[in-house]
């Protein structure tokens, strides 16, 4: 009895070994090209190793963000931060956020988050540019259903002109309807980007902007 | 050979795990948000069954009655790590999508169910045909709740726009939408079935 579940555990373990030795290099892999995507995605087009070159930067709460500067030559053209909050409707929210030498946002990505599928996910792309999809009824019957039109975009804005907090709480930015809570968390970990990689030692903005007085990391209850 | 091809077609239509046995309903109502989403579930849970049920089958008259369960556990996790690891190195955007729901098939009543109460009795080869109905029958029945699903809740089916997302209700997309589309096709099936 003894000999036979141990026979059958020793057969796992040394399975699962094997498995193991296999899959840890493409699992490193998936990883990393995950990360590097993401970083793609999010700033000007470059041609360092911005994984090379990231350095921490502290915030105010004590702990860091990681921040990748993007480069062509020597000149920096853009930041990506991988920001995070921890105040999203299902916890921890994910995202690299990417700026610009103005500080513009150039684009996002969210890495990881557990917000309600259909409500809160929807922030992937509800703070992108709207993209007019058609769907099939109108491309077959050929007609097009007017959409409800928001101003949830946040590319090509800087927080530093931009209140990026959303319209209830007297911002700039729409919030996704029915996930005020995500929206409010997703802004919160872009603020918190911008205000650690401003305050970092390496940022030189080359963009006439003004960080106004008000702090731009407060999101107001 | 007909007996098993029987077991095969019983595993998707008179025992159907999902809308007949009423097994496996944590996965079923969790991870069928999308039909991607629940055809993928199925086909990973459909693997472990298969291999689970075939290693089980063989290893029958070697394992001793009182330590089965812990024996078909120890099985049963092994195929799933070999999943996980194997989705998380070569399919990683699925893997997050379907998240703590491929660890949890070890604890898949289904997965155990048919090891305990078909391979533990049958030859091998009626096992494999049985792992592979099941497990059919499991695909089926997730992909059908995620299209349902997609389709009511955002207008989408495969990801494909049928109509605007505006007019979607987003009720189905939740938990309480997968417990009522699974209410009906329960419902629907059994009615078919009857006739």
């Amino acid at each position: 009895m003894l000999l036979s579940l141990l026979f059958i555990c020793l057969l796992a373990a040394g399975l699962l070994a094997k498995v193991n030795d296999m899959t840890e290099k493409p699992i490193s892999d998936a990883k990393a090209l995950k990360l590097e995507e993401a970083i793609k995605n999010v700033v000007p087009p470059f041609d360092n190793n911005p994984v090379n070159e990231s350095y921490k930067v502290a915030t105010e709460k004590g702990d860091s963000l990681i921040v990748y500067p993007a480069k062509k030559g020597d000149d920096v053209v853009g930041f990506a931060v991988n920001s995070y909050s921890d105040d999203g409707f299902a916890g921890n929210i994910q995202v690299m956020v990417g700026f610009d030498t103005q500080d513009n946002v150039v684009n996002y990505a969210v890495l990881a988050h557990a917000e309600t599928p259909g409500l809160g996910s929807q922030m992937v792309d509800w703070f992108k540019p709207q993209v007019q999809e058609l769907s099939l009824i109108e491309k077959i019957f050929g007609f097009e259903i007017k959409k409800t039109e928001t101003k949830s975009s946040i590319i090509g804005k800087s927080p530093g002109t931009t209140n990026f907090s959303v319209s209830k709480d007297g911002g700039d930015i729409d919030a996704i309807s029915a996930s005020t809570i995500t929206s409010r968390a997703f802004l919160e970990a872009v603020n918190k980007a911008y205000a650690a990689y401003t305050q970092s030692e390496n940022y030189t903005s080359t963009g006439a902007t003004i960080v106004p007085e008000e702090d731009a990391t407060e999101i107001k209850e | 050979m007909t007996k098993n091809i029987r077991i095969l077609i019983n595993g998707v239509v008179k025992d159907n795990p999902v809308f007949v046995l009423l097994l496996g309903m944590c996965p079923t109502l969790a991870t069928t948000s999308s039909a991607i989403n629940g055809m993928s579930m199925g086909l990973a849970t459909m693997f472990v069954l298969v291999c689970s049920n075939l290693v089980i089958a063989s290893l029958k008259n070697f394992i001793p009655d009182l330590v089965r369960i812990p024996a078909f556990i120890v099985i049963i996790a092994t195929f799933v790590t070999i999943v996980e690891m194997v989705m998380n190195a070569y399919l990683p955007a699925l893997a997050d999508s379907l998240g703590i729901f491929i660890p949890l098939i070890v604890v898949n009543c289904i997965v155990l169910g048919r090891a305990e109460a078909f391979a533990a009795k049958n030859t091998v080869l009626s096992s494999l045909f049985d792992g592979v109905g099941i497990g059919l029958g499991f695909t089926l029945a997730l992909t059908l709740l995620g299209v349902v699903r997609e389709f009511m809740g955002s207008g989408r089916m495969f990801s494909v726009s049928f109509f605007p997302e505006d007019f979607g209700v987003t009720l189905f997309i939740l938990a309480p939408g997968a417990f009522i589309a699974l209410g009906y096709l329960v419902a629907i099936f059994n009615k078919l079935q009857r006739k």
